[in-house]
């Protein structure tokens, strides 16, 4: 029994393949997370990740003299649109599926 | 008589199928069509009796088109193949010629152009069981042409690279006309020409297609040979500046003809500098794409979200779009009033353009 309670610990403690994120969520100009839909098993830091590097694009356009009012990250599968709000934003995370494939 | 060929049209969506074997029923050679709504029932019917088509989708669950193609060419090479898709990424029109397919062909482009699609497929029905290689994987067009035009052959050549697509029109072993990137006849040729990679189809002929080159074919590929070398080797300043000069007139043409307002586009860093046209804030634009494409790309491998397809974005002013094409990244600025829909599509078309 000891050895099949290790073996399968073996197996649970394996990387397991990460979810997508879904939802939205809000963030304020600091990149903190303020609210969120997200399913509250998603890791938190990567929301925060997912916070800052959103900020950083529009502080990054806005340097640049090109002021972004929203943005969307297109990857294969997952849609991330964020509206800027008020130095914050407003951040939509749409996964994508054969049914509703990366678009404009 | 002889009896009908039989076609067998593999697709997991049912209403799809059904559509299809309405279709290609009134097909002028009255054909017998199969269905199956799975890859393992397509190939048990494959096994069980002799078909002259398959015609199959390349999204399924388990096992996808490509796998089906895969086993298809090694158990049953006469076997003539069609792939019907929804899929516009142009590395599946790729892997799946690799494969060996006989045409590949889009869901919309079917309904768009019915006529040409039902041609083709009655051509694939009516062709010769023994004869005719397939997968030419190490000519250029050059070459491709020269062979057409040795066989004294009458053909429509489709030839696609990225989201372009460009036909050329050969008329017993003549071209007869040319057609790419909204230009034709002889300057749409050398611009065919210019393309370094891309697939090509081969259409069945128009007879009636009026003649816009009137060359020698010969002259044509001589001709275009000599001012690729020039513009590979330029043999003297002069030569350079004028034409680096015809090609800034060239990339500005494009930029009006697409209606884009302006176009960075910026090299890995360390690999050259960032050229633009249409605004004189390069450095600061590309300052930001390299910091975007490399953010994305932190984050799409951080949160395993897949490639990097593009990033979109919109000001009261402007619209954006980020594209990576090859190694370097564009950014393409469009008016506000610029139909979303088309973006992506108009900007890859441009990107695509850009180094041609």
């Amino acid at each position: 029994m000891g050895f099949l309670k290790k073996l399968l610990q073996g197996f649970r403690s394996r990387a397991a393949v990460q979810q997508l994120p879904a939802g939205s969520m809000t963030v304020d100009r600091d990149g903190l997370v303020i609210v969120t839909t997200v399913s509250s098993t998603y890791p938190k830091d990567l929301l925060n990740e997912i916070g800052d590097d959103v900020l950083s694009l529009f502080r990054e356009a806005r340097a640049a003299q090109m002021p972004l009012a929203e943005v969307s990250l297109h990857f294969g599968s997952l849609r991330i649109t964020a509206r800027e709000l008020r130095g914050g934003a407003l951040i939509f995370l749409s996964p994508q599926t054969a049914h509703s494939p990366t678009t404009n | 008589m002889d009896a009908p060929h039989k076609i067998l049209v593999l697709d997991d969506d049912a209403d799809w199928l059904e559509l299809c074997r309405e279709i290609f029923a009134h097909l002028p050679s009255s054909p017998e069509v199969r269905t199956a709504a799975s890859s393992s029932r397509a190939l048990a019917m494959l096994e069980a009796e002799p078909f002259r088509l398959l015609i199959c989708d390349l999204k399924m669950p388990r096992m996808d088109g490509l796998q089906v193609l895969s086993v298809v060419r090694r158990r049953f090479p006469q076997l003539r193949t069609v792939v019907l898709s929804g899929l516009e990424d142009e590395e599946f029109r790729s892997r799946a010629y690799a494969l060996g397919v006989d045409l590949f062909w889009l869901k919309t482009d079917m309904q768009r152009n019915s006529k040409m699609f039902v041609d083709c497929l009655e051509s694939l029905l009516g062709r010769d069981e023994d004869g005719g290689f397939r997968g030419i994987q190490s000519k250029s067009l050059m070459d491709i042409i020269q062979m057409e035009c040795l066989s004294r052959n009458s053909t429509v050549l489709r030839i696609t690279r990225g989201p372009l697509v460009a036909k050329l029109w050969l008329q017993d072993g003549e071209v007869i006309d040319a057609e790419a990137e909204g230009a034709c006849g002889e300057v749409a040729f050398r611009r065919i020409l210019a393309w370094k990679s891309g697939t090509f189809e081969n259409l069945p002929p128009e007879p009636g297609r009026p003649r816009t080159i009137n060359r020698p074919i010969n002259a044509l590929l001589l001709e275009s040979a000599q001012t690729m070398d020039e513009n590979a080797n330029p043999s003297s300043e002069t030569q350079f500046i004028s034409a680096s000069h015809r090609k800034t007139m060239w990339k500005l043409s494009l930029l009006t003809r697409e209606g884009a307002e302006f176009v960075v586009a910026v090299p890995p860093e360390g690999l050259g500098e960032a050229e633009a046209l249409g605004t004189q804030a390069t450095e600061q634009l590309a300052a930001w794409i390299r910091h975007a494409a490399k953010t994305a790309k932190k984050l799409g491998e951080k949160i395993e979200a897949g490639r990097l397809s593009h990033i979109a974005g919109h000001n009261v002013e402007k619209q954006f779009l980020v594209l990576p094409h090859g190694e370097k990244s564009f950014l393409v600025g469009w008016p506000p009033n610029t139909t979303a829909n088309l973006l992506l599509e108009k900007s890859k078309k441009l990107t695509a353009s850009w180094d041609s």
